[in-house]
C-alpha cells in the first residue's frame, strides 16, 4: 500500500509540481505491456533511432552481490506490491535512515583510523587533530597489543609501532591521551582479543583525568567471531572469546551507558573476499549470536542492544553498496523485533561505521584510488552511515602519508558540503533499481541466515568452517574473474601503463622499537612486583570462574600489569587457539 | 625437472593476519599445476624454514602486510640457508614499499609481487627462475 501523505504535503506537491498529481502516480503503477516489452528486450522496441541494431557491451550484465541478471531498465513493476517499502526515514524498519532528519541536522562523523609508533608520535597527531576541531578518534593499535604480547616479546619485535600505536601498559594509555579530555571526545578502538584489557586501561586513564566511566563515549570493536573468519587476531578459542565479549557487553550495559560495547564487523570479511550479500548476512548472523549469548546470560534484550553497533565496507559498485546498507537496516530491524522481541526502538536500529574498501586499492596507477575512494564514500553516505573512514590512495604501497590522509578526509568534506547528497534524507530512495537491489539483497541475507540457523548459529557455522569456505570461494572467483579480464579493474587488467609514479611515502622510524622497549623497561622496574604477581593470580582465578572479568582487569591495569602479562594469565586459563589452515 | 611437479610453500611470518593475498596466490599456483603447501599465518621464520625443509620445496612465498617484511623475510631466508644447501627461490608479497626492494633482493628475495598482480605472472616467474637453476646445474 502506498503511504497516504499528510494533506499539507500533498498540496505542496501539487502546487510545486502540477504534472505529478495523483494521475501520474496511478499511470506509473499500472502494469504496462509495452513497458514490460521495452524492459526485457535489449535495445528496446527497435523503432526508435534504429536501436535494434545496437548490441549491448556484453551478453549479460550481472550484479556482483549474487550474480543475478541486471535488466536493461527497472520500473515500479519490479517491486511486487507486497515488497513495496514505503517507510519514511526514522520509521520502522528504518530502511532509509534511523533518524528522520538524516544528515540535515548532523553530518556523519568523519572518523579517520590512525595510530603509529609510540604514544608520543600518536599523541602529537591526536592533539593536532583535536586542535583542528576533531572530536572523534579512532585508534589503531600495533599488532602485539592486539595479540596480547608486550613489545619486548620476540614475536612482537618486528611489529612494534608499525600498523598502529604501541600500548603495553596504563602509562602508555595515559600518555596517548595527554591533553585530550576523555570526558568530552568519543573514541573508537579497533581491539578484539585484548579488548577487555584495553577498555580497562581507557577507563582508568579517563578516571585519572577526572572523567567518570558513565560519561565516556566511544566503541570497542570486541567482535571475536569475525576474527576466526577473516581478521585473524584471535588468541583464545571461540567459547572463551565469546565469554570475554559478553563480559564487556554486560559491564558496559551496567556502567557505561554511552559506550558502544561491540562493533559487529563485516568489513574484514568483505576484505577477505566476501560478496556484499555475504558480508551483510554473516555480520547479521554474528550479531544474532551475540544477542542470543547476552540473553542466555540472563540479560534483557533492551538493556544491551541499544549499544550494539556495526561496521561495514563500501566498495565501488555505487548502487549495490547503497542498497546493501538499506537492506541491512531493514533486515536487522526485523530480526530484533520479530526474533528477539525488542521493545526499545533503539534496540532495533542498525547504526554503523563504514570504511572504504582497502582491497579495492591498486598498486598500479595509485592516483586512480582517489576516484575509487570518492565513489565508495559516496555509496556510504547514500547508504546513510553514522560514521566514515576514507582510505588513502597510497595504501596499496605503504602506510598512508599525511598528505594522502588529508586528501582522504577532504573527499568526505567535499561530499558533505559540495555534492548536495546530504541535503535530503536517502536521496536515492525510490530509484526503481535501488529498491529492487535492496529487496534482492535482503532476500539473500535471509537465505544465508536460514542456512546458518539450521547449522545451529554463527558460532557453529564458523567452527565447521562454513562461513570461511563461502568467503574463500567468492575470493577465488573474484581473483579468477580479474585474472581473466572479465572483471575490469582500471589500470590493473585494462588501460595499464608502465609509467612509474614516485610518491612520497610514510617511513616508520626504525628507532621506535628501541624507544618503546625503553618505556617498558622503565615501567617494569618501577612497579610493586609482588602486587603485580598477586593481581595476575586473581585474573587467573576470575577467568576460571563465572565472574565478569572487567573489574579485576581494571584493578590489574591500575597496578601497571601489562597487556602481555594479563593476556599471559588469560592464556594460562583459556589456552591458545590454532586454526587448522586449509585451502 | 620437467617431470617433477614444482613444490611451493606459502606462509605468513609474524603477527599480521591479512591472508587473502597469500591464499589467492596459493590457489592460483595450484591451478597452474604446482604442488602448494599453505602453511598459514602467525609463524616464526624458524617454523617456516623448518617446514620448507620437511616439505622439500623449490619455492617459498612469504606474505606480510604489516610493515615487518624486512626483518621477517630476511630472518626466514637466513634460517633456511643455515639449515639447508638446497637452492630455494624466495618470493614476497604484501604491502612492500619500493624503497625496501633493494634490501629485500640483497637478503635473497628474488621478486616481490604487490596487490593486483595476476597470479599467472607469478607462476611464469617461478617457472623461469627454476629453469635458470636447472640450466645452471646442467652447465
Amino acid at each position: 500500500m502506498r503511504r497516504q501523505l499528510p494533506t499539507e504535503c500533498r498540496q505542496n506537491l501539487m502546487a510545486t509540481r502540477p504534472e505529478s498529481t495523483g494521475v501520474a502516480l496511478i499511470i506509473a503503477n499500472i502494469i504496462s505491456p509495452r513497458y514490460y516489452y521495452l524492459r526485457k528486450n535489449p535495445g528496446g522496441m527497435g523503432v526508435t533511432y534504429g536501436m535494434a541494431e545496437m548490441k549491448d557491451r556484453k551478453e549479460e550484465f550481472r550484479t556482483t552481490v549474487d550474480g543475478t541478471v541486471v535488466d536493461r531498465v527497472y520500473s515500479p513493476e519490479d517491486i511486487p506490491a507486497g515488497e513495496l517499502d514505503t517507510s519514511l526515514p526514522g520509521e520502522y524498519p528504518f530502511t532509509r535512515n534511523i533518524m528522520s532528519t538524516g544528515y540535515r541536522t548532523r553530518l556523519w562523523t568523519m572518523r579517520q583510523y590512525s595510530g603509529y609508533g609510540t604514544v608520543e608520535e600518536t599523541n602529537r597527531r591526536y592533539k593536532y587533530l583535536y586542535k583542528q576541531g576533531q572530536t572523534g578518534f579512532s585508534v589503531a593499535f600495533h599488532l602485539p597489543t592486539q595479540m596480547g604480547y608486550d613489545s619486548d616479546h620476540p614475536l612482537a619485535l618486528p611489529e612494534v609501532g608499525r600498523v598502529g600505536v604501541a600500548i603495553d601498559s596504563l602509562r602508555d594509555m595515559e600518555d596517548l591521551w595527554d591533553g585530550i579530555p576523555l570526558g568530552e571526545v568519543s573514541t573508537s578502538m579497533t581491539i578484539n582479543a585484548t579488548a577487555a584489557i584495553i577498555l580497562a586501561m581507557y577507563i582508568v586513564a579517563a578516571e585519572k583525568q577526572g572523567a567518570r566511566q558513565e560519561q565516556l563515549m566511544g566503541t570497542v570493536q570486541n567482535d571475536l567471531l569475525k576474527e576466526y573468519v577473516a581478521r585473524n587476531t584471535y588468541i583464545f578459542a571461540p567459547e572463551p572469546s565469546m565469554r570475554l565479549t559478553t563480559d564487556i557487553c554486560s559491564y558496559c550495559a551496567q556502567h557505561m551507558p554511552k559506550w558502544n560495547s561491540i562493533s559487529i564487523s563485516g568489513y574484514h570479511m568483505r576484505e577477505a573476499g566476501a560478496t556484499a550479500i555475504q558480508e551483510a548476512a554473516f555480520t547479521l548472523a554474528n550479531g544474532i549470536a551475540y544477542v542470543q549469548a547476552m540473553i542466555d546470560r540472563g540479560m534483557e534484550v533492551d538493556a544491551f542492544a541499544p549499544r550494539f553497533s556495526f561496521f561495514f565496507a563500501a566498495f565501488t559498485n555505487l548502487f549495490e553498496e547503497a542498497a546493501k546498507f538499506r537492506a541491512l537496516r531493514r533486515a536487522w530491524a526485523r530480526i530484533m523485533k520479530e526474533r528477539f522481541k525488542a521493545q526499545n526502538e533503539r534496540s532495533v536500529m542498525l547504526k554503523f561505521h563504514v570504511q572504504t574498501g582497502g582491497c579495492t586499492l591498486a598498486e598500479q596507477q595509485p592516483l586512480n584510488n582517489v576516484v575509487r575512494v570518492a565513489i565508495q564514500a559516496l555509496a556510504a553516505v547514500l547508504g546513510s552511515c553514522q560514521s566514515l573512514h576514507t582510505n588513502s590512495y597510497d595504501e596499496a604501497l605503504a602506510l598512508p602519508s599525511e598528505e594522502a590522509v588529508q586528501l582522504a578526509l577532504r573527499t568526505q568534506q567535499i561530499i558533505a558540503y559540495e555534492s548536495g547528497v546530504a541535503d535530503t534524507v536517502d536521496p536515492m530512495g525510490g530509484s526503481h533499481y535501488l529498491e529492487w537491489l535492496t529487496n534482492r539483497i535482503e532476500e539473500g541475507i535471509q537465505k544465508y541466515i536460514a542456512t546458518i540457523d539450521q547449522m545451529g548459529g554463527a558460532l557453529e557455522a564458523i567452527k565447521r568452517g562454513y562461513i570461511q569456505r563461502e568467503i574463500r570461494r567468492s575470493a577465488y572467483n573474484h581473483q579468477r574473474a580479474v585474472d581473466a579480464g572479465e572483471q575490469v579493474v582500471v589500470g590493473v587488467n585494462k588501460y595499464t601503463s608502465d609509467e612509474p609514479l614516485d610518491l612520497e611515502l610514510l617511513e616508520i622510524d626504525e628507532s621506535i622499537a628501541k624507544k618503546q622497549l625503553q618505556r617498558l623497561k622503565q615501567l617494569k622496574s618501577g612497579r610493586n612486583k609482588k602486587e603485580v604477581r598477586q593481581i595476575l593470580d586473581k585474573v587467573r582465578r576470575t577467568a576460571s570462574s563465572q565472574e565478569n572479568i572487567m573489574p579485576v582487569l581494571i584493578e590489574a591495569v591500575r597496578l601497571d600489569a601489562t597487556v602481555g602479562e594479563i593476556s599471559g594469565a588469560l592464556r594460562d586459563v583459556f589456552g591458545e587457539y590454532k586454526e587448522p589452515s586449509v585451502l | 625437472m620437467v617431470n617433477k611437479k614444482i613444490r611451493v610453500l606459502i606462509a605468513k611470518p609474524g603477527l599480521d593476519g591479512h591472508d587473502r593475498g597469500a591464499i589467492a596466490v596459493a590457489q592460483g599456483l595450484r591451478d597452474a599445476g604446482m604442488e602448494v603447501i599453505y602453511l598459514g599465518l602467525r609463524l616464526t621464520p624458524e617454523q617456516i624454514a623448518e617446514a620448507a625443509i620437511q616439505e622439500d620445496v623449490d619455492v617459498v612465498g612469504l606474505s606480510c602486510l604489516s610493515g615487518g617484511h624486512l626483518h621477517l623475510f630476511s630472518q626466514t631466508i637466513d634460517s633456511l640457508r643455515q639449515k639447508s644447501d638446497k637452492k630455494v627461490i624466495f618470493i614476497g608479497g604484501g604491502i612492500i614499499p619500493k624503497k625496501d626492494i633493494p634490501a629485500l633482493k640483497k637478503a635473497g628475495i628474488s621478486q616481490t609481487f604487490g596487490p593486483g598482480t595476476p597470479i599467472k605472472q607469478i607462476a611464469s616467474f617461478i617457472k623461469t627462475e627454476l629453469e635458470k637453476i636447472s640450466d645452471d646445474k646442467e652447465d
